[in-house]
């Protein structure tokens, strides 16, 4: 078990090395370097950066060495908290992030969180009452899930939204705690607004869990051993949750590594659409401005994020499933 | 005997004509099938689709609604048109459109338009539907309305379909290049190759896609052409795509290495590179396909998801995810709702693929159960 969980972890920091690489040359791809950016920006707002001053930051952010000692004091840099300092907003990166990467895992974890409280009862339900009108029910949303993006599901759930409440059902706060400081009532406002995007983020993934859960729990129905369990007279729901679900459950979760990057990647999309404050208009925004080290960074925040959820996931799964803990030893 | 008869088609039955027998049996897969070939007769055929240049703009038309068209004229088949007058709403001074009933513009088939290149080759300026007026704003039909620069939206997506299905099948070819040969040397040799490379997909697997999508492409020059954006938005969405691709081929060659053909033709002396593209592909060449096909959809949905943010293609291409970029804005959707419209070809579209590529591959082991 700790082999396994051990290689995992080395996997993990592989993964977040090959992120900070990727965010690196995120930053570094546009043409130009961040002082021809930062001068352009200067002269935008009508003050001039001298040849002199120009030197200077070129030096100051070591842009005439070869690429690798730039990435290596980019790295320094970050792991001493300081992610850089965004043109944009002429802070430091982090802070113009603030609580949006928190605001950004509520609403992946609720997703989630949601995907699995739907997928497994449904999933369940589908595999017991095979061919059901709640069978086909489901295949049916799983299908719609599965086929319509989040982003335009969003934009569809928001317009009828205006239509027919005339209210607008984006956002992750009301008007009058968008800006207020962190107190319960504030808590509980998210907690009010967050069931719409957890949903949205979580509907594809839902779909597909659903899948996954029915099939092998539909395997594992037709094994000889449930039938002893129901013919020595078990009540059919302990003969279900005792045992099949049990195992069913195991290449369910093994999945779970593969949905938090894909409700993370769809958070950035549908927070642009619902108006969510997480990274993703942010992102966006960036993006355009060029704007790198805070884009540079945010994709990277995102990243290991993303690779932390994973590992826990991971580590989950050992404790539920016995066979990879004695497999792995 | 009946029986017997149908046994015997069975045994003498090639390995593709039971795949088509099984792929037959699942309808939903084959109406799909026809959705998607529809699709792409619609890809070729889109300047004859279209009936007015997807570029001509008109401040006079401006966010004009899809107009109702009208079959029967009394109880002639007569299909027709009102025409449609624009006027500035004093209060809102929104453009607000009245039919005028007495007006009709009867739409006429193959009708004359803008000139083309029927499959980039004949010249001609016929079109499916048309009107007599030509362009001319008091005399024309917009089916499913106008954009904000007034440009017709049945035209725009018909060309939009173009490009975001083209996109789709280029991504596709190079992610399936990729996972060839990166799942095929991994699954044949084994080893540390094999180790590698599966971390490696491990690796990319682990990242969210989308934010990276985004950086790399927001990185391309802002004078590149619509060319160069187009193939460069294909490469950076293959780039992360190969992983499913590379791991179904992996799964194929190593379930195959140990088969007693390939043994066999190892033993006689083929060539490692006889051994596998003569040999081995031909046998998985169905599970290929049906991976290719249920790559598809993601790939047109990455495009689409990309376009949509003003990261991917930018105007004056046309794709249906620069199309939803008008409708980004929900107070814009709400005046103007058929702008949400290039979203129906996109569900439609990525729902075909997902059916028909479940059928492919349900089709693809016609051994199997």
């Amino acid at each position: 078990m700790l082999t396994y969980i051990g290689r995992r972890v080395v996997l993990a920091i592989f993964t977040v090395w090959a992120i900070s690489v990727l965010a690196f040359a995120i930053i570094q791809l546009p043409p130009g370097d961040y002082v021809t950016s930062y001068i352009a920006q200067m002269a935008t707002t009508g003050s001039v950066v001298t040849e002199e001053e120009a030197q200077n930051l070129r030096i100051q952010y070591g842009l005439g060495q070869p690429i690798y000692v730039q990435y290596y004091k980019w790295v320094k840099q970050i792991a001493q908290g300081n992610f850089g300092t965004s043109m944009e907003w002429r802070r430091p990166v982090t802070e113009v992030i603030g609580e949006r990467l928190w605001l950004t895992i509520v609403v992946s974890v609720a997703a989630l969180i949601l995907t699995w409280t739907l997928a497994l009862p449904i999933g369940i339900y589908s595999a017991v009452r095979q061919y059901s009108v709640g069978d086909y029910l489901a295949t049916c949303v799983g299908f719609i899930g599965l086929a319509v993006p989040n982003f335009l599901l969003a934009l569809v759930l928001l317009y009828l939204g205006f239509v027919l409440f005339n209210a607008h059902i984006g956002g992750l706060f009301s008007v009058e705690f968008q800006d207020a400081p962190w107190s319960a009532a504030r808590a509980w406002d998210l907690l009010k607004h967050l069931p719409l995007p957890a949903l949205i983020l979580g509907l594809a993934g839902t779909a597909q869990q659903i899948r996954i859960m029915r099939a092998n729990l539909l395997d594992e129905l037709r094994k000889p051993y449930v039938v002893t369990a129901r013919s020595k007279g078990l009540p059919e729901a302990r003969v279900i949750v005792k045992y099949p679900v049990r195992v069913a459950l195991n290449p369910f979760a093994s999945t779970i590594g593969y949905t938090l990057p894909y409700i993370v990647s769809g958070s950035i999309i549908v927070s642009l659409v619902l108006g969510l404050p997480t990274v993703g208009p942010l992102l966006l925004k960036a993006l355009i401005a060029q704007d790198m080290f805070l884009a540079g960074t945010i994709v990277l925040l995102l990243g290991v994020m993303t690779v932390i959820g994973t590992l826990v996931s991971d580590i989950l799964l050992v404790w539920i499933d016995p066979r990879i803990r004695l497999e792995e030893t | 005997m009946a029986a017997d008869a149908k046994d015997q088609r069975i045994f003498v039955a090639s390995q593709w004509q039971l795949m088509w027998w099984r792929f037959r049996r699942h309808k939903v897969a084959v109406a799909s099938g026809l959705v998607v070939i529809g699709f792409y007769l619609a890809v070729l055929g889109a300047d004859f689709l279209a009936y007015s240049d997807p570029n001509a703009s008109e401040a006079q038309r401006s966010l004009m609604p899809p107009q109702r068209v009208y079959w029967l004229d009394g109880w002639r088949f007569s299909p027709h048109v009102y025409a449609v007058k624009g006027a500035r709403d004093p209060q809102t001074f929104r453009r607000v459109y009245r039919a005028d009933p007495d007006r009709k513009i009867p739409i006429r088939f193959f009708a004359e338009g803008f000139e083309y290149r029927l499959l980039g080759l004949i010249p001609t300026t016929r079109h499916l539907i048309g009107v007599d007026g030509g362009l001319d704003a008091g005399k024309t039909i917009f089916v499913l309305g106008t954009d904000v620069q007034g440009r017709d939206l049945w035209s725009r997506l018909m060309y939009s379909t173009r490009i975001s299905l083209t996109i789709g099948l280029f991504g596709v070819t190079l992610s399936l290049v990729l996972g060839v040969v990166l799942g095929g040397f991994s699954g044949f040799y084994g080893g540390i190759a094999d180790t590698l490379i599966q971390r490696v997909i491990e690796i990319l697997r682990s990242i969210p896609t989308i934010p990276l999508w985004m950086g790399l492409a927001a990185a391309l020059p802002r004078d590149w052409s619509i060319l160069q954006v187009y193939f460069a938005i294909t490469i950076i969405i293959s780039l992360l795509g190969w992983t499913e691709l590379a791991r179904v081929v992996r799964g194929r060659f190593l379930s195959l290495r140990e088969e007693d053909f390939v043994v066999s033709a190892r033993l006689v002396g083929c060539s490692q590179m006889r051994t596998i593209f003569v040999h081995m592909v031909p046998s998985f060449m169905s599970h290929i396909i049906a991976a290719t096909t249920l790559a598809l959809p993601a790939m047109i949905i990455s495009e689409t998801a990309l376009s949509f943010l003003g990261l991917g293609l930018r105007p004056p291409a046309m794709s249906w995810g620069v199309l939803l970029q008008q409708a980004q804005n929900v107070q814009t959707v709400a005046i103007s709702p058929w702008l949400m419209i290039p979203a129906v070809p996109v569900i439609v579209a990525v729902m075909a693929f997902n059916f028909l590529g479940d059928g492919l591959r349900d089709a693809a082991d016609p051994y199997g159960r």
